[in-house]
């Protein structure tokens, strides 16, 4: 519509449009604001990410990776939350559809397994805590508790997210506004298990190998 | 009552936490109460509370919002002003055996409260206020692109600035430099308050400013006018764009940083202790690779301020339109390269301090060829010498200087000279004043019609002016020279009386800068009495060439009654060149989004529990954490955030809308 008037020659110069489209705060460009919000929040991540490389030897004299990373129990966790991915994964074509009752079943099962991740975690560190290995220790164990927690905190209000989804899907079905949080969701989601690959290769395996 | 219980209800807060003991606060403070009491009882007598509420606070429109963050910015300015006041005195007068009026205790933490504010509380809501306001029109945008989030940011921003304001009368601020400096941060040497209300305030106001950011660039990404490509922005909206886009890369480090700095002094870990492993340093770098870019996120928009300027009162095109958008995007990837050169004297060693050395210098490129683009731009037009184009002449005059004397900083030897001088203290002053301050003035001057239907006064316009320039020079010439003969900063004391007549000097500056934010005010006041003579009935009161001259000033809340079709980069100039007639007809439904108090609330409620972790009542902390939860996921159950304005109450506006003059010319 706009190609035609752009040339100037033509006498009748398109200055406005006649239709407007009713719905300039579409779900466009919150798709992109979220984006750009977990691109910030990566930045985030980055930054706790270096300052776990800068310290991650600074022992002061206490334990070490080997002594404390109890591998399976991670591995474990891991499994939980890159399942609680592919089970996120489930619903995406139920929301596409249109289909409550699955996106609600896929959303719990989902949520399940976060809050059995969040639970292992909380498990590690109460132990790691008696053990005299707290955050309080050392530089590198400062680091790894905030790294680990600040991922855990995250998941915790993906959690949360979805508790007010689970609701909310009750109350409105999947309309317009509702299928764009779960995008918005599902974004999150994924980008908290991105993370969680990073710290069980940089902080757990790279620790318990060096 | 027993202790622990005063402890648990009052955390550290006691009756020796308020200065009652220091007459400077105590008479601040009645000087406040004061004028607190008596804009609270004009507004209450005036019944303004209703109105406030309901059109300003609650309000998600950009433009008032634009307008309140720069209420913020001039009230915080009025504070930060005190304390740079405070400081040119003290040093003016505390040679040999004279102490001055001010202990050390006092004046730390008066250099760090004036840093603090004027960056975080004066320039950056000035930025981010005059981005809110102009952006979108310039864009042919109805509004930004999350008008919830643009008011909850502001909000953040208010309680952020509440805070620090707070630590003046109720315990006390940090006394630790603007950005706070680990190890000295730390518990163990900083042990009081200071700190902690430092951490809190920039914190709060940090996720606001960063939310900010997100919604401009969702902005001009995806709600442009039909037809304005990148390349038909203008440049203002070019560099809000880069300066936003940076902003998003470097908040979260500042972020980062703090929370760790909060974790050292609240749950005892070891980030940048001295001990048990700490690394302090990189405290440095982590502020830095924010504090750096954060210079550009302030200059940047000033300098797309300035082309608008000098395009409009030169009457010409911008000269090398394309040139300008690279060079934005040149310094916007440039600025994250820089920032060790803040602490060159670490011992990096001479690889690393001659990338981070040549890195700044290649920044003066881009920011040179901008400067000869706006004299190019100049070059035999048809100048108009009325008070924006004042600021700008003045800023190019000013602004190189700083430049140079930056480019000087940036070689390695020269900086373990000259690091921690106050030749640097004048080098940052001098480009922050002469590029950025100087700039968010011109465009005050240039944009108040737009957003009140009149001109300032030009006479109080002008004092404001020569006040601000002449007293600039003369307050940080003799900076610059005492700082090249070795003064260091943040010193409330000289023993060498030698230097005090540069010192006396200096605060005579700081005078006459006062009179020239007096003027500023002034011009305000004075363009309101006189607002009959200088009526802007237009919409295009200086003859404007880009879309938010095209609307009413102030323009209606929808800004355009038809989203405009964008042919040209001077895309006004254009339509004017064109014979464009406003339709009078035709007029459909405006889809607007509706007030909602959420963002006063949540920031309201980040204020306390800020204010309950900063003394340690935690019970004060865990109501508000829960009732900022409770009150966010409540907000999204709220579906109805939008309304339309109706057909015939557009039609009405628009024919209430003086005749445009001059069309079709």
């Amino acid at each position: 519509m706009t190609d035609r008037a752009l040339d100037p020659r033509e006498a009748a110069i398109t200055w406005h449009h006649a239709e407007e489209d009713a719905h300039d705060h579409g779900g466009s460009a919150t798709v992109l604001g979220f984006w750009i919000y977990l691109m910030s929040d990566a930045l985030i991540f980055a930054s706790l990410f270096a300052m776990y490389g800068v310290v991650s030897t600074a022992y002061a004299g206490g334990p070490v990776p080997r002594e404390i990373f109890d591998l399976p129990l991670v591995a474990l966790n891991t499994a939980l939350l890159l399942a609680s991915s592919i089970t996120f994964g489930q619903a995406i074509p139920h929301i596409e559809e249109g289909r409550v009752g699955p996106t609600r079943f896929w959303l719990a099962v989902t949520g399940l397994l976060g809050a059995a991740f969040v639970g292992v975690e909380l498990y590690e560190f109460s132990h790691l805590i008696a053990e005299g290995a707290g955050p309080q220790r050392s530089a590198f164990l400062s680091a790894f508790f905030t790294l680990v927690a600040t991922h855990g905190a995250h998941v915790t209000v993906g959690l949360i997210w979805i508790a007010t989804m689970l609701v909310q899907l009750g109350q409105h079905g999947l309309t317009g506004e509702m299928k764009r949080r779960l995008v918005c969701l599902s974004m999150f989601w994924h980008f908290l298990d991105i993370i969680w690959i990073g710290v069980f290769t940089f902080v757990y395996l790279y620790g318990v190998i060096r | 009552m027993s202790d622990t219980l005063l402890k648990t209800i009052f955390g550290r807060l006691g009756w020796e936490s308020f200065p009652v003991h220091e007459p400077i606060l105590l008479g601040t403070f009645f000087v406040v109460v004061l004028l607190g009491l008596a804009v609270v009882g004009a507004t209450t007598y005036f019944r303004l509370w209703r109105y406030l509420w309901k059109e300003w606070f609650t309000s998600v429109d950009h433009k008032k919002i634009g307008i309140m963050y720069i209420i913020l910015a001039i009230i915080m300015l009025l504070r930060g002003f005190a304390d740079a006041l405070m400081m040119r005195a003290q040093q003016a007068i505390a040679f040999g055996a004279n102490e001055g009026y001010l202990n050390a205790h006092h004046y730390d933490q008066i250099f760090t409260a004036h840093g603090t504010i004027m960056i975080f509380f004066v320039a950056i809501p000035l930025v981010v206020g005059i981005v809110n306001f102009v952006m979108p029109l310039q864009i042919g945008a109805r509004d930004v692109a999350f008008p919830f989030l643009n008011n909850l940011s502001f909000w953040l921003t208010v309680a952020g600035a509440i805070l620090t304001m707070v630590s003046l009368f109720v315990g006390e601020f940090a006394r630790t430099g603007w950005l706070s400096y680990a190890p000295l941060a730390g518990i163990a040497y900083s042990p009081d308050t200071g700190v902690d209300y430092y951490l809190w305030s920039l914190q709060i106001a940090g996720v606001g400013t960063t939310l900010s950011a997100i919604n401009m660039v969702a902005t001009v990404i995806k709600m442009r006018a039909p037809g304005m490509t990148m390349m038909k922005l203008p440049v203002f909206t070019w560099t809000a764009l880069c300066s936003n886009v940076l902003a998003i890369a470097i908040f979260p480090a500042l972020t980062a940083a703090f929370f760790l700095l909060m974790l050292d002094r609240y749950v005892g870990t070891n980030f940048f202790t001295n001990d048990l492993g700490g690394a302090p340093m990189m405290y440095w770098n982590m502020v830095w690779i924010w504090g750096h870019p954060e210079v550009y996120v302030l200059v940047l928009p000033a300098f797309g301020i300035y082309s608008e300027i000098t395009s409009t009162f030169s009457g010409k095109r911008l000269f090398g339109y394309s040139s300008m958008v690279y060079a934005t995007v040149v310094i916007t990837i440039l600025a994250y390269l820089v920032w060790l050169h803040h602490f060159f004297t670490m011992g990096a060693g001479p690889g690393v301090n001659s990338f981070f050395g040549i890195a700044t210098m290649v920044i003066s490129i881009p920011t040179g060829a901008k400067i000869f683009n706006w004299l190019f731009t100049m070059y035999r037009g048809n100048i108009r010498f009325e008070l924006p184009m004042m600021w700008v002449v003045a800023f190019m005059l000013t602004f190189v200087v700083g430049g140079m004397t930056g480019v000087l900083l940036a070689i390695p030897p020269a900086d373990f000279v000259l690091h921690n001088s106050l030749f640097l203290v004048a080098h940052f002053h001098n480009t922050i004043i002469g590029g950025v301050v100087f700039g968010l003035f011109a465009a005050m001057v240039y944009w108040f019609p737009k957003a009140f239907g009149f001109k300032l006064d030009p006479f109080w316009g002008k004092v404001a002016f020569w006040g601000w320039v002449v007293g600039y020079w003369i307050a940080w010439t003799p900076i610059y020279v005492v700082g090249l003969m070795g003064t260091v900063r943040r010193v409330h004391h000289f023993d060498d009386p030698s230097f005090q007549p540069y010192f006396v000097i200096a605060a005579f500056g700081a005078v006459i800068i006062l009179v020239g934010i007096l003027g500023f005010v002034m011009s305000i006041v004075m363009g309101f009495v006189r607002r009959e003579q200088l009526r802007d009935v237009t919409g295009d009161p200086w003859d404007g060439r880009t879309l938010e001259w095209s609307t009413s000033s102030p323009p209606p809340p929808y800004n355009f009654a038809f989203t405009p079709v964008v042919h040209d980069l001077d895309a006004w100039y254009d339509m004017k060149a064109r014979g464009y007639e406003r339709p009078m007809s035709g007029f459909r439904p405006i889809h607007m989004p509706k007030n909602t108090g959420a963002g006063v609330i949540l920031a309201g409620l980040s204020l306390t529990l800020g204010f309950g972790m900063v003394w340690y009542m935690w019970w004060l902390a865990a109501l508000s954490f829960v009732g900022l939860l409770v009150v966010a996921v409540g907000h999204t159950f709220n579906l109805h955030r939008d309304y339309f304005i109706p057909a015939d109450k557009v039609a009405a506006t628009e024919g209430a809308r003086p005749r445009l003059l001059g069309m079709g010319a």
